[in-house]
Formats: C-alpha cells, sequence, structure tokens
C-alpha cells in the first residue's frame, strides 16, 4: 500500500480563507469566573505570608520540611501537622526571562520581561522550591545559584497571597 | 494477558487550522486505520479513544461528542486524558481492552484542534498551574518549560546551539512525512536567530500549534495473525506520575519518564533498552524535550546525549535513529494525536512501510513515549515485529 493511502483529510484553511469570507465561522466567548477556597494546609501559608513569614509543614515520617505546606505528606501518605517557620532566602534552582504574556501576546516595546524563577528556600529540605519572580535584577546578571532574598510588600498592602511577596532580589 | 499487536494506522494531514471539525479529523484517520487493514466498523469490539483538555476545542464532554467520527456508536467506549501523554496513553488503554480477553478488535483513536481556541490555545494552560500558590503570579505554560531547559542545560553544560541540533534533526526528518505541516529545512542558527520567548526557548525550538488526528488497530493474538503477515506486537507498557509539586524536585532529569520506561521494558525483556532499541520515538514538543526524554528512556547516559546527537548516532541512518517520523517538532503537535502519531510511526517503520522515511538495517523494535502536565505524567510503549 502506497503511503498516501495512510494519510486522509486535515484540509489546510489560510487566515484568507476566514477573512474573506470563504469559510464560515461561528463565534463564541465564555466567561468564567471561580473563587478557590484556600484548603487547610494553604490557609495558614497565606496567613503567615500576611505577617511576612514564610511557613512549612514537617513530615515526622521522612523529615522533609516542605514547601508549600501540606495537610499530608503525599510520599508516606500520612498527616503532616508538624509546622516550621523557614527563612525568606534561598537560591535560584532555575529562571526564565520571558517575553510574552500568558496567551501568547508579545510583551511590547520597552515593557520589562518576566523573570519567573524556581527558589529552593533556606530551611526547607533541600531542593525544595516555590516558584516566583525575581526583581531588582538586569536579566543578564541572573545566574543559577545566585542567592536571593524576599522583597515583602509593605504590612498594609498584604493581603493573604503568594504576592505578599513582591519578588525576590539577588542577596 | 494475552498478546496485543497493532494491525493497521491512519492520520491525518496536521495543519495549523483544519477545514475539518474535529469529529471530521476522527472519521478521516479512524477510516484510514480500518482501510488500512481491511476492516469495517462492525468488526470492531470497542474504541478506546482519547483528546487532551475540552478547553482547546472548546466542547466539554468532547469524548461524548468525538465518539461518532471515532467509530464508538453503540460500542464500548472511553476516554482517557493524561495531557500531551494522551497519545501514547490511549494506546496503553486499548492494549488493556483487549489483553484483558474481554475484546478482541479494539480502535485507538486521539484527536486534537488547537485552532479553535482564540487567540491562542496557550492561554488555557494558564489554569494547569496551582490555583492558590501559583496562579496569582500569572504564570504561562512557557515558563515551565523554559524553567526545566535552562536547569537542564545548566546541569550538563549544554549550549542552546546543542539544543537546537535536535530540531534540526527533527525538522529534517519530518520533511518526509506526508502528515507535515513543514515544507522547509531549518538550520542551527535559524533556531538561534529566531524570536525569543521566553529564554532558552526560542521560537523554533517550539513545535506548531496544529489540527489533526491520528488511528490504529489493536487485535489480539489469533485475530491479528489472521488479519495480517506483520502484526506490530505491543511487547511492553508503561506509565506513571510524579507529584503535582513540580517545583519541589529538580527538573533536569525527567524522573516521571524513569519508572515508566523501566516498566515497559521489564515487561518486554529488554535489559539494555540503548543496545536492543532499533527506533526511538520520544515526545519532543521541544527539542530539549527530546534529548532530556532519551535520558529519561534509558537510551542515552545522563548528560552524554548531546556528544551522541552530535556524531550521527541518532540519525537516521544512525545507531538508534531518534524521531524518525519527525515528532512533534517536525510534523506538528496535534496534542493527543501526535503522541499517537508515533506509534504510527512505529508501525510503519516495524513493518518496513514507511517509504522514504524507512530507517535501515530491518529494524526490531521500538519504543514511543508521551509526557504531560505539570512535569508529571509518562506513557511508554514498546513495538518488537
Amino acid at each position: 500500500m502506497s503511503e498516501k493511502l495512510k494519510v486522509s483529510g486535515g484540509t489546510a484553511l489560510s487566515e484568507e480563507d476566514i477573512r474573506s469570507g470563504k469559510i464560515f465561522v461561528t463565534e463564541d466567548s465564555l466567561d468564567t469566573a471561580y473563587a478557590w477556597d484556600t484548603g487547610v494546609a494553604v490557609k495558614r501559608y497565606l496567613s503567615e505570608l500576611k505577617q511576612g513569614r514564610i511557613i512549612a509543614t514537617e513530615c515526622r515520617k521522612c523529615n522533609r520540611i516542605m514547601l508549600p505546606p501540606r495537610l499530608f505528606c503525599e510520599l508516606c501518605f500520612i498527616p503532616c501537622n508538624e509546622w516550621r517557620y523557614v527563612k525568606d532566602t534561598g537560591t535560584i534552582n532555575t529562571f526564565s526571562i520571558c517575553h510574552v504574556h500568558w496567551d501568547a501576546s508579545r510583551i511590547k516595546e520597552g515593557e520589562k520581561p518576566h523573570l519567573p524563577a524556581v527558589i529552593e528556600i533556606d530551611g526547607a529540605s533541600e531542593g525544595m522550591g516555590i516558584m516566583h519572580i525575581l526583581g531588582e535584577v538586569e536579566p543578564d546578571q541572573i545566574e543559577i545559584g545566585m542567592k536571593v532574598q524576599a522583597v515583602w510588600k509593605p504590612e498594609s498592602e498584604r493581603t493573604g497571597s503568594i504576592t505578599d511577596i513582591k519578588y525576590f532580589k539577588p542577596l | 494477558m494475552r498478546k496485543v499487536a497493532i494491525v493497521g494506522a491512519g492520520l491525518t494531514k496536521f495543519v495549523r487550522r483544519a477545514l475539518e471539525t474535529p469529529k471530521e479529523l476522527s472519521f478521516e484517520a479512524t477510516k484510514t486505520a480500518l482501510d488500512s487493514c481491511g476492516l469495517s466498523l462492525d468488526d470492531i469490539d470497542c474504541v478506546a479513544h482519547g483528546s487532551a483538555p475540552d478547553a482547546f476545542d472548546g466542547i466539554h464532554q468532547k469524548g461524548e461528542y468525538l465518539a461518532d467520527g471515532c467509530g464508538g456508536w453503540n460500542k464500548p467506549t472511553m476516554r482517557v486524558y493524561v495531557g500531551g501523554a494522551t497519545g501514547v496513553h490511549a494506546v496503553v488503554h486499548g492494549w488493556h481492552h483487549v489483553a484483558s480477553g474481554m475484546f478482541d478488535l479494539c480502535l485507538v483513536v486521539c484527536e486534537e484542534k488547537m485552532s479553535n481556541a482564540m487567540p491562542h490555545a496557550q492561554g488555557f494552560f494558564l489554569t494547569i498551574f496551582d490555583a492558590i500558590t501559583e496562579r496569582a503570579l500569572h504564570p504561562n505554560l512557557l515558563w515551565i518549560f523554559a524553567l526545566e531547559m535552562n536547569r537542564y542545560m545548566q546541569r550538563y553544560g549544554y549550549t542552546k546551539e546543542d539544543m537546537a541540533l535536535a530540531a534540526v534533526n527533527n525538522k529534517r526528518n519530518g520533511l518526509l512525512h506526508p502528515s507535515s505541516q513543514f515544507k522547509d529545512e531549518i538550520t542551527v542558527e535559524d533556531v538561534l536567530n529566531s524570536e525569543t520567548m521566553a529564554y532558552p526557548v526560542s521560537r523554533l525550538d517550539v513545535s506548531p500549534v496544529s489540527d489533526g488526528a491520528a488511528a490504529v488497530v489493536l487485535a489480539a493474538e489469533p485475530v491479528a495473525r489472521r488479519l495480517t503477515d506483520k502484526p506490530v506486537w505491543i511487547e511492553g507498557v508503561g506509565w506513571t506520575l510524579d507529584t503535582a509539586y513540580w517545583a519541589t524536585r529538580d527538573l533536569y532529569y525527567p524522573r516521571y519518564l524513569d519508572k515508566a520506561a523501566r516498566m515497559a521494558y521489564e515487561m518486554a525483556g529488554i535489559r539494555e533498552p540503548d543496545k536492543q532499541i532499533n527506533i526511538a520515538e520520544p515526545y519532543d514538543p521541544f527539542d530539549y524535550k527530546a534529548l532530556h526524554h532519551m535520558e529519561g528512556l534509558q537510551l542515552s547516559p545522563r548528560g552524554k546525549t548531546v556528544e551522541l546527537l552530535r556524531d550521527g548516532h541518532f540519525a537516521r541512518d544512525g545507531n538508534l535513529p531518534m524521531c524518525p517520523s519527525g515528532g512533534l517538532l517536525g510534523v506538528g503537535n496535534p496534542i493527543a494525536a501526535a503522541g499517537t502519531m508515533k506509534i504510527c510511526e512505529l508501525f510503519w517503520q516495524l513493518r518496513g512501510e514507511a517509504g522514504e522515511r524507512q530507517v535501515p538495517g530491518d529494524p526490531r523494535l521500538g519504543v514511543a513515549q508521551a509526557w504531560g502536565d505539570l512535569m508529571q505524567v509518562s506513557s511508554v510503549v514498546v513495538t518488537g515485529i
């Protein structure tokens, strides 16, 4: 059997086909809204962030000090109820310099790129990172292994959110 | 468990925007797969189909909607969904149906129509991040790939040029694929000079957005032997999920794949995959991912993959061809359909029917893999003839 027979369908359309009205298109949009409850463990995490502190949970079996804190250790599958404050400093495990928005549109001329990073927090178990963003740093100066510290919003502006930490800056 | 073989395969073209509806795309691939082994829908006992998030097509309960196009009318029909791993996992899912002894002939169909989402399907990936501890930071999907790619490169001292070599290899292979949405060869310089999206990811490091469908027919051993002289046996299957706390494990190594690959090899009786496997179809939505997954599949020593790639080890005529189909980078990436396309490629390659793309040397064993979610899930299928 020739290969051509194994492929059928998949008729390519161009933007022009749609613009010119050669193809009929039906449009609709969804406007959905959600409000997520924090859950048991993250409630305490966010409350502590509001106070300018980072808190973790420790598993009494594997002794991992975990971020974000959790109600149960997913490895040992037992409840976690030991709470431990950790530092607001850490090490960059990896980072990116991002020039696109969430919907794939490009950042505008002069707009600063987003600087997401995985930061291993001091006082948590090794490799225990959280995703956050970097600030007060030139993109070309960022390196994996760099020490960073949280820059907090003023207390009056904190809302009990991961964004109560504005960003992490190099130490 | 009964032995299960692939006896037929079919694909649509992969295109940026298809005229056909998701159901029509599914029909084209399914009918082509049935025709390829001389079966009609009446012969089929059950359907295992797969498609990634409902949000792409904008059709909720897409599995039920798609069923007609997949030959699912009045048959036991079940959709599987594990993010990007769906296309290979649907074959594992179909394998269960037949290996269990419950059914003799199972259709496996995967479809994706990503062009429906406006302005870009990427927007929906925002919702895979943790709702409370991550989404407030307004992440996008590229972040996670860029973070992983950067960590992988830094760990082994790989450069962007090294990663681009994988894009060039796969895209060159894909030019010979009749479903490919590309026409032009690219060079390492093209990749390096393409727009930076999220450093270290540039535009040509990434597979395209695509519409398409793929299907295979699975048969129990006695039926398979009646239908064809060259059944392609499913020798091993494996799948695992890692924790959703993705930032708490080091991203340089795909731990989610390690166990899935070992599970599949053990079932297939493969002890030295890097010596025994003749063709690899690692999941390659990004160029670095192909290399990262070769390491996770135990087909390349950690940190030595670029060296092997440069030496031609993974070329079509090398010792272990990587993505002879062209992969997601070279054919296209209609998410679930792209994974099944890799299974189709193993089917054609092992039967010696891959035409211009045929890997020389009478390949006997192949492995296909797909991956998805928050660096979490992997599905692996080992096939042999």
